[in-house]
């Protein structure tokens, strides 16, 4: 029987332990993944494949001094050790290279955490003819992506952390004849077959709005909407260093002017790493603990994501953080508008279900840019008019979530990340949807 | 160089299928980032990889496995594995693969400058020191970052049609970054990062300027600070070649990607406001537009002999005069729509499936010197290096910012600008480039972050242009 990823990384951390000689210490950080990715186009497989990969993040600190090299792993226990037996060799060489680091900080705890979360995937054939049925003559496409996820981290004074879950994402749009889509996901651990027609059906159901003669807007100021996925856009940009300790230290944040009280956004406003109770790992990719943080508390910036590095060089607590100092647990608190009450309180203006390809047009004025896409709709009077054409909006984060902030509604969206860029992503996000009083379009 | 090919033809050769034909694509990767933040040596990171991609065509109907497991069994149980799936999707599947012609080529490409190592790492972080601590002491200056990544990629194509091709190549990203804060606003200056890399050796650190460029690029981001935002209105564009790359990218590039004029990207990256039907007959740009897939300058990032469907990588005109000719669509995306293409099927290693990407896309050079340009603009601005870029699915709005401008007045460069933004679509704004640059313009730039894809891929990309000038574009500053 083959070894599971557990074991073949508990071997690999018995075979380090044995190789490595004080004053030498190490970390090892596993992560690997076995996943079937289908694509479609027009309701049909366009590609399809399973892609089994695992790698190694091992670094080595001596005398002050540290180096790291990611190797991959080949599904044999022999090469495999050979491949960490190297990777040490040529750590070793490396470390009387480099100069003393004055920010190296190590995490001496013996921490133990483990999480499995096993539960069984629906087989290929079953989603397959599941999608089918569902998306009937519908112009579908996306990608269902699901498989073991595993992460895992030890380090030589002890600590050992293990994460594994089955998870599956399959994220779609469906598309009008008209070039008009809807977008949708549904993804999860627990594959319900009703839960899937149940999206599928609602996806439809919008599609025939998106039937309605386009309406075209002139750039201007406009009331509108953002649906949760919307937000998430916005969030996203935030999180490209808005928190990080390093880019608020180094004037590279967003969010600059918030954290230093310059600025403040919307008391209603308060954000969350909420790590316990999500899907990502309880333990950093530095093997730190992760901490629940509360980022933003009613409008104005509080703690700040810190990993080991940047605690060192800015003199911080580190927080459980990643080396890249980004939350992968977004959590934003709930208002209270309801739901059903969203186009009436809109009254006439947008609702945008979803945004895209933002970036920053003054990135410490926190402004930035971005493009409506997937359901857009003009409203009047609290009913849907017509699909919008696709426009650019350019306007400050201070604005949108600070004093044209109107309300944040009761109910929120769980948003597990699609990304599968090296590996699949285990980061979410858990937003409301929010509406302002003021969306300055561009063009 | 190459030492996996008999291991590898010996493995193949024993593979069992019931395929009409299989294929297996070895890649083996190593890379090393090197940094110096702030005259601080940031901890080096080593990376190696290496793996295989086996991709079945069963009765038309294609698969992939993908494995670090280079066994024997391992081989032989990812091709079964890939073939279970074909035979799973077979009656959904959207494409009949049974009439498309498969690679049979051999040849070896290697980068320019193999040979010769780079330099040690020592020399390598006493470079990166020389210039973080070339820096001035000012208290402005918050941050500063001189940083080297080198990556070298062997990769091994073997198929059942008796193709075998292999590419060795080396990929070098000198940068450095400084930013400056006033208390108030931040500004930032760079050179290379996200806007340069090359294939080759130590030559290419020489070519990117990272010598001696520390002092000059924290000077600058010291004089962006001190700069008035850059005004509102409608101007004259010169963009430089480290900002035309992004152009060039985003708005010809994307749109021009055969496998979203198919729909496959709808989902993600979107789709393009150009249609099939568009071939031959769209008008892109001004007369002066003249946009080439070139494989053939050996230093650009994406060089090579053949894609990673083993399809051979010739120079062709994809706007000539401003005419459209032929989309970025590889070997399957030709097959699926009827028109011609190149060769640019590409994965961003052994895990993901080769796609329809840009390679080298560059606008070919004009008679114009960098003087003669500024001279013939009346009321204009020039933009450097860009650091925001914004577009819609369909790659027709955009709205792209830029670290450095500089105004034109009467044919003269004027004062330095901070912000400088501008917005257009790009169906129109290709119709308004009035001059090109002469080769004493044009650079050989490229990136190695462009994302696209299901499952999501991060490929490099090479861009080489001259500057060009836009007229009338809509241009306007920051809040700051």
């Amino acid at each position: 029987m083959a070894a599971t990823p557990l074991h073949s990384f508990q071997r690999l951390v018995a075979c380090l332990q044995e190789q490595v000689r004080a004053p030498e210490h190490f970390t090892l950080g596993y992560s690997a993944e076995d996943s079937t990715f289908i694509r479609f186009n027009h309701a049909r497989v366009r590609q399809a494949g399973e892609v089994q990969q695992a790698n190694c993040v091992l670094k080595l600190v001596r005398d002050g001094r540290q180096a790291e090299l990611q190797f991959t792993l080949g599904n044999d226990p022999e090469v495999d050790q050979l491949r960490l037996t190297q990777a040490l060799e040529q750590l070793r060489q490396t470390l009387p290279l480099l100069e003393a680091d004055p920010y190296l900080q190590l995490n001496d705890s013996a921490w133990q955490s483990h999480s499995v979360q096993d539960q069984p995937l629906p087989a290929v054939d079953q989603v397959l003819a599941q999608i089918e049925q569902g998306a009937g003559q519908l112009d579908l496409v996306g990608i269902y992506a699901a498989g073991p996820i595993c992460r895992g981290f030890a380090s030589s004074f002890g600590a050992f952390g293990w994460h594994q879950a089955n998870s599956f994402n399959f994220d779609w749009s469906l598309f009008h004849s008209n070039g008009q889509a809807v977008k949708a996901n549904y993804a999860g651990q627990n594959w319900d077959s009703n839960a899937l027609a149940l999206r599928l059906r609602q996806a439809r159901e919008q599609l025939e709005y998106l039937g309605r003669p386009l309406k075209t807007l002139a750039p201007g100021e406009y009331r509108a909407y953002l649906a949760p996925a919307a937000m998430d856009e916005i969030m996203g940009m935030l999180c490209w260093g808005g928190f990080s300790a390093q880019a608020l230290a180094t004037k590279n944040s967003p969010l600059q002017r918030l954290y230093a009280g310059d600025a403040t956004l919307h008391p209603g406003v308060s954000i969350a790493e909420q790590v316990s109770g999500s899907l990502s790992p309880a333990f950093s990719d530095e093997g730190t603990p992760r901490s629940d943080l509360r980022l933003i508390e009613q409008g104005r910036g509080l703690d700040r994501l810190v990993c080991a590095r940047s605690a060192a060089e800015f003199e911080l607590a580190t927080n459980g953080a990643d080396g890249h100092e980004s939350p992968c647990a977004l959590s934003m608190a709930a208002g209270e508008l309801h739901q059903a009450d969203i186009l009436a309180r809109l009254g006439t203006g947008l609702y945008i279900s979803n945004l895209w390809y933002l970036n920053f047009s003054d990135l410490p004025a926190a402004r930035m840019t971005g493009l409506t896409r997937f359901a857009t709709f003009w409203v009047e009077d609290g009913q849907i008019q017509a699909p919008v054409s696709t426009m650019r909006f350019d306007d400050s984060v201070y604005s949108l979530l600070g004093s044209q902030l109107e309300a944040l509604t009761r109910e929120r969206e769980l948003i597990l990340s699609t990304s599968t860029y090296g590996q699949r992503q285990t980061s979410s996000s858990h937003l409301p949807g929010a509406l302002v009083k003021r969306l300055t379009l561009t063009l | 160089m190459f030492e996996s090919t008999a291991l590898l033809r010996q493995r193949f050769a024993a593979l069992r299928s019931n395929a009409e034909f299989f294929s297996l694509r070895h890649v083996q990767q190593s890379q090393q980032h090197l940094s110096v933040r702030k005259n601080v040596a940031e901890p080096p990171f080593f990376q190696r990889d290496e793996g295989v991609m086996l991709t079945v065509r069963l009765k038309g109907v294609e698969a992939y496995a993908a494995t670090a497991d280079l066994s024997q069994a391992g081989l032989q149980r990812a091709l079964e594995q890939a073939e279970a799936l074909a035979r799973q999707i077979a009656s959904c599947a959207l494409l009949d693969l049974r009439e498309q012609p498969v690679a049979s080529g051999r040849m070896d490409y290697c980068s320019p400058n193999l040979e010769h190592p780079v330099a040690s790492l020592a020399d390598c972080f006493d470079l990166l020191a020389r210039e973080s601590a070339s820096v001035p002491a000012d208290s402005r200056l918050v941050n500063w970052q001189a940083s080297l990544g080198i990556s070298n990629v062997e990769q091994i194509y073997l198929n059942t049609a008796g193709a075998e091709l292999r590419q060795a190549q080396r990929f070098i990203y000198p940068g450095f970054t400084a930013t400056a804060f006033d208390g108030q606003d931040s500004q930032s200056r760079s050179l290379g990062r996200e806007n340069f890399g090359q294939q080759g050796g130590m030559d290419v650190i020489e070519r990117c300027g990272l010598v001696n460029a520390g002092a000059r690029v924290a000077d600058q981001a010291l004089q962006l600070l001190l700069a008035p935002n850059t005004p509102s209105g409608v101007r004259d564009l010169l963009l430089m070649p480290d900002q035309m790359m992004l152009q060039i990218h985003e708005s010809i590039g994307h749109p021009l990607e055969m496998d979203r004029i198919l729909g496959d990207e709808r989902n993600y990256a979107g789709t393009s406001f150009v249609k099939a039907s568009d071939f031959g007959t769209l008008q892109y740009g001004s007369t002066l537009l003249n946009v080439t897939f070139d494989p053939t300058l050996r230093e650009e990032l994406a060089s090579y002999s053949h894609d990673d469907d083993g399809t051979q990588a010739d120079k062709q005109f994809l706007i000539r005069d401003g005419l459209l000719l032929r989309p970025l669509g590889g070997a399957l995306s030709q097959f699926r729509s009827g028109l011609d293409g190149v060769a640019n099927s590409r994965a961003c290693g052994w895990n993901r499936a080769p796609i329809d990407r840009m390679a080298n896309l560059n606008i070919e050079p004009g008679e114009q010197s960098l003087e003669q340009l500024i001279g013939g603009i009346e009321h204009g601005i020039l933009m450097r290096t860009n650091r925001s870029w914004s577009i819609d699915d369909a790659r027709n709005k955009f709205q792209f910012g830029c670290e450095w401008g500089q105004l034109i007045e009467n044919g003269e460069l004027k004062g330095v600008v901070k912000n400088p933004n501008y917005r257009g679509i790009s169906a129109g704004f290709w119709g308004n480039l009035s001059a090109v640059g002469d080769a004493s313009t044009f650079q050989v730039l490229g990136t190695p972050n462009c994302g696209k894809g299901e499952p999501n891929q991060v490929v490099r990309v090479g861009h080489a242009s001259p500057a060009c000038v836009f007229s009338q574009i809509d241009v306007f500053g920051g809040d700051a």
